[in-house]
Order: C-alpha cells, then sequence, then structure tokens
C-alpha cells in the first residue's frame, strides 16, 4: 500500500503515541483489504462510543491516555447510557459510571458531543461526493445511499483511528467503481397508500437486507417519493437483515436518476420481483409476539426526527397511555430540545410518556424485568430486541403503537397491506 | 484426516476444534453473547448454539458496526471462538483479532477460504487451522452432547 510523508510521520511516531497506535491498525487493516493508498477524510462519526464491557472502555481511556486529538470534525454516536436521566430506569449505577467514562473518554478529543446513530439529522451533515469515515451501519447506509457521500461501514476502534489520523485506505464504497447497483428489485403493484406509511419502509429495508446480502441493490417501482423519515428506516432494515451499506432507488437517491446509472451501465447480476404478498412475509418476519398483552411501545430507531415528533403529537392528543404499559421515544439532546421548542413534547407527556436522549434500549440495560413484550415501527429494534433484550417484539406502525399503548393490547391495522 | 483446505490467513495463528458451520452472515452484535459465546440472533440458523471455543464457519458478518467491540470484549472474557473462517475479508472480525493482540496479548486466527472450499465444510467436523492458513478437516467425536 502506498503511504504518505503524513502516514509515514505517524507510523513513526512522530505526531505522538496515539497517532502512531492509530495509524498502524489502519495500515494493518489497509494491507488486509489490499487497498492501493490511504486518503483524506472530512469527517467522521464514532460508533465506538458504545459501552460493551471492560474492553471498549479501555481501548477508549487508553486513546484518550496517550492524548488522542480527532484531527476533523468528528460526530459521537450513542453511548451506553443517559447521561442524566438513567436513574428513571433500571441501569445498574455500576454500568452507568463505566459508560459514563467511556463517554467523557470521547469527549475528550475534541468530538462534538451529539451522541446520536442519526448524525445526518443534524444541520452539519456531509455533502455529495465527500470522503468520510462513519460507523453506525444505519448511518452508513443513510450517508452513501441517501446524501451521496463516500464511507464503508468502519467497525468499532477503526473508526476513532480514522478519526484521529484523518486517513483511510481506499476500499469499497469510497471508490466509485463500487458503488455500481448489482442486484435489482423490482417492486411491482404497491398500492399508493403503503408506499407513503411509516410501517411500509422498515419492511422493505428488511426485505432488501434479506436479498442483498454485501451486494449493492437497486430498487425500482416505487411511485411515491420517500420522506427522510421513510429512507432512514430503509437504511436500518437493510443495515440490520444484511449489511447494505448503499442502496439505489431509481429516481429518489443521487446516484440514480436512472436504471443505467444506478448499475453504471452494468447488467444486475440478479433480478428480483416483489408483490405486497412478499412484503407482507417479510413484515411477518419482524414480529415475535405470541400474544397481545402489551407491556412497553418504544420509538425511535434510528433516533426519532422532529419530523417525527409532528407526526406522533396530534395521534397522542387526548389520550392517555394504558396505565400497564410505558411508552417510549428514543433520540438525541438535539432533536428532544427542538421538539421542545416546537411545543412537541407536551402532548407526550401529558399522554404519559417518557423520552430518553444519548442511547437507546438495546445499547443500556434499561428495561425493567417485568418487560416481556414491545410493539415498536423500527425494523431495527424488532430485528434486535427478541436476542439483546430477551423479549417478544410486536411490529406496527405509528398509529398501531399509540392505539396499542393506549388499549393495553397489541393492535394492529391490516388493511393497507391487504392489497 | 478428510481432507486438507487451504486459506488465506488474514491474522495468522494456530487453533483447533469442533466446527460451528452455517451459510448465513451473522452479526455479533444483537447476535453473539460475549458472556456465554451463545449465538442469539433468534433468526440465525445457529441461534442458540455455543461458538465459544469453536471454530466459527460463516461467509461474512453483517449489520452492527459493534460487532468488532462485541468480539473483543469476548476476547477478553475467555469466550471468543477459538478461530473465524469467512469466504470474505471479514474486516470486522480481522480487527478484533488484532485490537485484542494489542490489548490483552492474545488473539485468534482468522482465514479466509474459496466458496468452493466452504462448502464442503460442515458442523461438527473436527477443523485444525496452521499458521500458513491450511486448514486439516477431520471427522469430529460422535456426541450428543454437541449443542
Amino acid at each position: 500500500m502506498k503511504l504518505s510523508e503524513f502516514d509515514r510521520a505517524c507510523l513513526d511516531g512522530d505526531l505522538g503515541d496515539a497517532s502512531q497506535f492509530a495509524m498502524s491498525i489502519l495500515v494493518r487493516m489497509g494491507e488486509i483489504q489490499d487497498a492501493a493508498e490511504m486518503i483524506d477524510i472530512t469527517r467522521a462519526h464514532i460508533d465506538s462510543t458504545l459501552y460493551q464491557g471492560e474492553a471498549t472502555l479501555e481501548f477508549a481511556e487508553r486513546l484518550a491516555g496517550m492524548g488522542a486529538k480527532v484531527v476533523v470534525p468528528t460526530t459521537l454516536n450513542v453511548s451506553g447510557v443517559d447521561e442524566r436521566g438513567w436513574q428513571e430506569w433500571a441501569v445498574p449505577p455500576e454500568w452507568a459510571e463505566k459508560a459514563h467514562r467511556q463517554m467523557l473518554a470521547y469527549q475528550s478529543m475534541g468530538t462534538v458531543p451529539t451522541w446520536t446513530c442519526a448524525p445526518y439529522q443534524l444541520a452539519d451533515k456531509p455533502a455529495f461526493g465527500e470522503q468520510i469515515a462513519w460507523g453506525e451501519s444505519n448511518a452508513v447506509c443513510f450517508a452513501n445511499s441517501v446524501l451521496g457521500a463516500r464511507t464503508i461501514l468502519y467497525p468499532d476502534l477503526l473508526d476513532a483511528c480514522a478519526a484521529i489520523t484523518g486517513r483511510v485506505p481506499a476500499v469499497g464504497l469510497h471508490l466509485d467503481e463500487n458503488r455500481a447497483g448489482q442486484v435489482l428489485l423490482e417492486l411491482v403493484n404497491l398500492p399508493e397508500e403503503l408506499q407513503r406509511d411509516d410501517g411500509f419502509p422498515p419492511v422493505l429495508g428488511h426485505l432488501l437486507g434479506s436479498i442483498a446480502g454485501e451486494r449493492v441493490p437497486v430498487i425500482d417501482g416505487l411511485t411515491v417519493e420517500l420522506t427522510e423519515d421513510q429512507l432512514k428506516a430503509v437504511c436500518a432494515g437493510a443495515a440490520t437483515s444484511g449489511c447494505v451499506s448503499l442502496f439505489h432507488i431509481i429516481g429518489q437517491t443521487p446516484e440514480a436518476p436512472s436504471r443505467e446509472s444506478a448499475f453504471r451501465g452494468r447488467d444486475p447480476e440478479d433480478r428480483h420481483r416483489f408483490t405486497i404478498q412478499d412484503l407482507r412475509r417479510a413484515r411477518a418476519e419482524l414480529d415475535t409476539a405470541a400474544g397481545e398483552k402489551l407491556d412497553m411501545v418504544v420509538l425511535g430507531s434510528p433516533h426519532f426526527s422532529l419530523a417525527e415528533f409532528r407526526k406522533l403529537a396530534p395521534l397522542l392528543a387526548g389520550r392517555q397511555r394504558n396505565p400497564d404499559v410505558q411508552f417510549l421515544v428514543t433520540t438525541s439532546r438535539a432533536m428532544r430540545a427542538l421538539a421542545g421548542e416546537a411545543g412537541l413534547l407536551q402532548p407526550l407527556e401529558a399522554f404519559g410518556g417518557k423520552v430518553t436522549v444519548d442511547t437507546c434500549i438495546l445499547t443500556t440495560p434499561m428495561l425493567f424485568p417485568e418487560t416481556r413484550r414491545l410493539m415498536t415501527n423500527s425494523a431495527k429494534y424488532a430485528y434486535y430486541s427478541p436476542g439483546l433484550l430477551d423479549v417478544e417484539v410486536a411490529f406496527g406502525n405509528m398509529a398501531d403503537c399509540v392505539r396499542s399503548a393506549v388499549e393495553g393490547k397489541v393492535r394492529v391495522d391490516d388493511s393497507l397491506w391487504e392489497g | 484426516m478428510d481432507q486438507v483446505v487451504r486459506g488465506k490467513p488474514l491474522v495468522e495463528g494456530e487453533a483447533a476444534g469442533l466446527a460451528l458451520w452455517s451459510d448465513q452472515p451473522l452479526s455479533f452484535w444483537g447476535g453473539y453473547d460475549q458472556d456465554t459465546g451463545e449465538i442469539i440472533d433468534r433468526r440465525h440458523p445457529l441461534s442458540g448454539k455455543i461458538a465459544s471455543r469453536r471454530v466459527l464457519v460463516i461467509p461474512h458478518t453483517k449489520g452492527s458496526s459493534t460487532t468488532t467491540a462485541v468480539l473483543l470484549e469476548s476476547v477478553r472474557r475467555g469466550k471468543a471462538p477459538a478461530a473465524v473462517i469467512t469466504t470474505g475479508v471479514a474486516s470486522f472480525v480481522v480487527l478484533a483479532a488484532i485490537v485484542a493482540e494489542e490489548l490483552y496479548g492474545r488473539n485468534f486466527p482468522v482465514v479466509q477460504i474459496e466458496p468452493a472450499d466452504f462448502d464442503t465444510l460442515e458442523s461438527g467436523q473436527w477443523l485444525s487451522i496452521k499458521r500458513d492458513g491450511v486448514i486439516e478437516v477431520s471427522p469430529g467425536p460422535q456426541t450428543d452432547s454437541f449443542p
């Protein structure tokens, strides 16, 4: 692999221990991946903030102890604890203390403490063509697919190395030639009302990830332009059931004005046609609930946006959750602040709902042991909760989730899916 | 010995263990219990199996960026697979092995093999991995205690 003078200076330790440590890992990874060279990045998003036990804390504190500082604007992904709200939940104090130490370690590196898995919702987001180093699978998929920025899915630990050096191996989706579509998914005769629903894109994403595996999928046949939140939900679903870090939607995403451009003039390796029946099957896979008594509704994976708070507020107006059902929205501090300014938190509080920031139910042990059955409109929560939290999950759209929280039982309106 | 598979050592090392094979990719975060080594992705064919100290054979990883952190923590706790064999360049797994060596002075071998060789392997075989990426395949012990 070709190294620049800067890369060599880092390796030689001229720029300090942290740069030396980070560059040695980057170079070793680049060589294993047969990279021809290292390239500059303009920003980073660090996923290593998730507290996963002593090892992640040791890694963070070792870097911080070496005086590591980021050299490009760097945002931080969710942490292992809601810094100021964990006491309301079942988080063990020892966990909170260690997860917080890990937050402090990454903050000490000159990063922006955004604590969100949806950094693309912040005002300053990557531009088309920008070379960046992001961790967090849904965010990577969004940055590539929707914004047209260039990043691979950075594993935890490597994202921090990239931020500290501003350099990464030129591999995968950093390179234009690897961004061509490979698999065509044609959606046939989907009702437009379904395409507009928030329950549709998580299912589409889940299906996309299961079909595409490691390849770049291209979606054709959508007749409605998806909103930012719907695209976010496709990303989260596809990056969870599979490892989709880039997809194209013909006529909607920036690298796919036409089928030719989406495939960069090549033929698809593989074609699939999907009808509403196929989507119904994918939807059923997301639902593992064996009964209807509900303990908790959770919205906001990826983190809830201002637009989602705006959509939720009228659904809650004048209603109250069933006292046996907890109602939680997970989001970032920034979105919570904006929602508060817009008067959108008051209806949530009146309904009996709560907000958790900085983290989510999958990354902090916040649920009480009696919580056995969840409901969500998130493919990511639906996919991971059974394994990580040992709970059952019901899947529905936002309106289903609110109605179920009111009635205390899982209630799903299937009418849009009957087509 | 039944056969020999020649792979490319992504992280060099020697290890041996029972094979745990699946043609489905796995996210270690949300899919691997770092305390016990159990596969906990309830939609994965290996759900409920214990991968700790076994040779995990999967085509590639999927899902979360945190896969690397889970593997690193599982090394620290002595609950990592003995080795991982994949068909792709499993960069998440490789990184975990590299950092584990750096932090704890122990790692596990990671070997890349051809898809055609991948298809000849199966759960329950005894796999012995050499530093140069050679994998010796033998019949596993006949036992009912293979979870």
